[in-house]
């Protein structure tokens, strides 16, 4: 049975929008969009207010030389770091006992303990013994606080990628592996060509955060005396008591950790775009 | 002296400003999460609303804080608070500012860093939980707060547990940050320590230790908790 009506209905006007009620979510939302956005205003009228043309050409270009120190330590402690990290992924996943056992209490130590503890630890105590890296003629790189910074970032580095990596592996299925002996290609080839890029859009992510943390994490230079971006905001902090010093690094790093946040989101969308539907 | 009697408890070894410094690390980090666990919880709790400037407003907060430095915010909370107290007693009338903590001071800023991660950790927690879950609490005549505390915490506490578990790792180490506003933790002592005895190797050594130690004691705390928190599950 079918049924036809003859005579269509008249067009009717939309519904009239809800109006929307001042529900507490909504007046707290305004209130603390109020707030950031009155701090927002104050920070850059007070620092408009401040400028003073003298503090910038005084300070500028040693902020923008922190600046450099601190993305040359991160860049090359990360790069070095990455390169520590594959031996460590792969002893941590042998079998062998020792190998593994060696790479988890490398892992668990520099994990566990905080960065300014390492970092101490190589700049200030390994001059406990400088008569005996004397005589294996290593006292010049431990004397300098770049360079106990750069072998301590490093070292830390290491362990947190050798853990980002191994997860990354683990994560491809054992059958890309067989699948790769199925094709007569070496475990090397497999790995390089079939597990490496896989596991590398597993890794990026973490990867990503790893560097972020590398940035924030290397400020702690600064107290070494090392003149990185903290460094110098410390340095002009003491010489003029002015809170805007603090400011400046404040945006500077948040510049740098939004922009990398950014970039590695592209890439990861560019890398992954044949997995979405 | 060797490094038994500079380990020595009492007026010539320094096991006992160590032990002190043990404490006020320990202490410190308690003191922080339960302050950073209950902002997180409610940054999440606007992160998920439906009302704009509320998402808005909290995703500004755990921009500022997981971008800047720990270090930055603990020099900009300890500092920026001198001022504005100074500023603050000198406009009430006050001839004297008063001396801010270092405790107190890393107390706010890393409660500021903890949140920013912990409102995250809620908030793919909240995720997890199907929405049917709110709907049944509803449907059974519950109030919006009974359905949160009867029905979603219980869940979220679980699937939050193990990210949780990792930030409080990472609170553990970031106190160590403390200790150049001043605050006599493990680290200061451990320095003081080395300086006057020479011996940097050995009581930096016995630093990174107690954070092991520490570090080893969280987790099995949280693997009782975790066990705990899991008591309900089928089939566990």
């Amino acid at each position: 049975m079918t049924v036809i009506r003859e005579t269509l209905l008249a067009p009717q006007p939309a519904p009239p929008d809800i109006a929307r009620s001042w529900s507490a979510a909504r007046i707290t939302g305004h209130a603390l969009m109020t707030f950031w956005v009155t701090a927002g205003v104050f920070l850059v009228w007070w620092l408009v207010g401040a400028w003073d043309i003298a503090f910038v050409e005084r300070y500028l270009p040693r902020y923008l030389n922190g600046l450099r120190i601190t993305l040359t330590l991160v860049g090359i402690s990360i790069v070095l770091g990455a390169a520590l990290s594959l031996p460590l992924a792969f002893m941590r996943m042998s079998t062998n006992r020792a190998l593994s056992g060696f790479a988890y209490g490398y892992v668990y130590f520099f994990r566990g303990t905080p960065l300014i503890a390492q970092l101490f630890l190589i700049y200030y105590g390994f001059g406990s013994f400088r008569a005996e890296l004397e005589a294996v003629g290593l006292w010049w790189f431990f004397r300098d606080a770049w360079n106990c910074a750069l072998f301590a970032f490093t070292l830390n580095t290491a362990a947190y990628q050798a853990e980002i990596l191994r997860g990354a592996i683990e994560s491809v299925k054992k059958g890309q592996w067989e699948a790769g002996d199925a094709l007569g290609l070496t475990r090397l080839q497999t790995f390089r060509k079939i597990i490496l890029p896989q596991a590398m859009i597993v890794a990026l992510r973490p990867y990503g955060n790893e560097i972020i943390l590398m940035i924030k994490g290397s400020a702690i230079v600064a107290i070494v005396t090392v003149f990185d971006l903290m460094g110098e905001t410390r340095r002009a902090f003491s010489r003029t008591f002015d809170f805007q010093t603090y400011l400046w690094a404040a945006v500077f790093y948040l510049v740098i950790v939004e922009t990398l946040r950014i970039v590695l989101d592209r890439i990861e969308r560019r890398l992954t775009r044949h997995l979405l539907r | 002296m060797d490094a038994l009697g500079y380990l020595a408890f009492g007026d010539t070894g320094w096991s006992d400003e160590i032990a002190r410094g043990f404490v006020v690390t320990t202490t410190l980090a308690l003191a922080t999460l339960p302050i950073g666990l209950l902002m997180g919880f409610f940054l999440a709790l606007a992160k998920k609303s439906e009302e704009e400037t509320l998402r808005l407003a909290a995703d500004v907060y755990t921009t500022i804080f997981r971008g800047l430095p720990e270090l930055l915010t603990i020099f900009m909370v300890y500092f920026g608070l001198q001022i504005a107290i100074r500023q603050a007693s000198i406009a009430l009338g006050f001839e004297q500012g008063i001396e801010i903590n270092a405790f107190i001071a890393g107390m706010i800023a890393l409660a500021f860093v903890f949140s920013s991660y912990a409102s995250e950790v809620f908030l793919s927690a909240f995720r997890a939980i199907p929405a049917g879950q709110y709907e049944a609490g509803y449907a059974l005549g519950l109030t919006r707060w009974q359905t949160m505390r009867t029905i979603i915490a219980p869940q979220l506490i679980r699937i939050a547990l193990p990210g949780l578990g990792n930030l409080w790792l990472i609170l553990l180490k970031d106190t160590a940050l403390i200790s150049v506003i001043g605050l006599s933790d493990i680290m200061r002592q451990a320095g003081i320590a080395a300086r006057v005895t020479k011996e940097a190797f050995l009581f930096f050594s016995v630093a990174c230790l107690l954070y092991l130690v520490l570090a080893i004691l969280s987790s099995f705390v949280f693997a009782r908790i975790e066990r705990a928190a899991k008591r309900a599950e089928v089939g566990a």
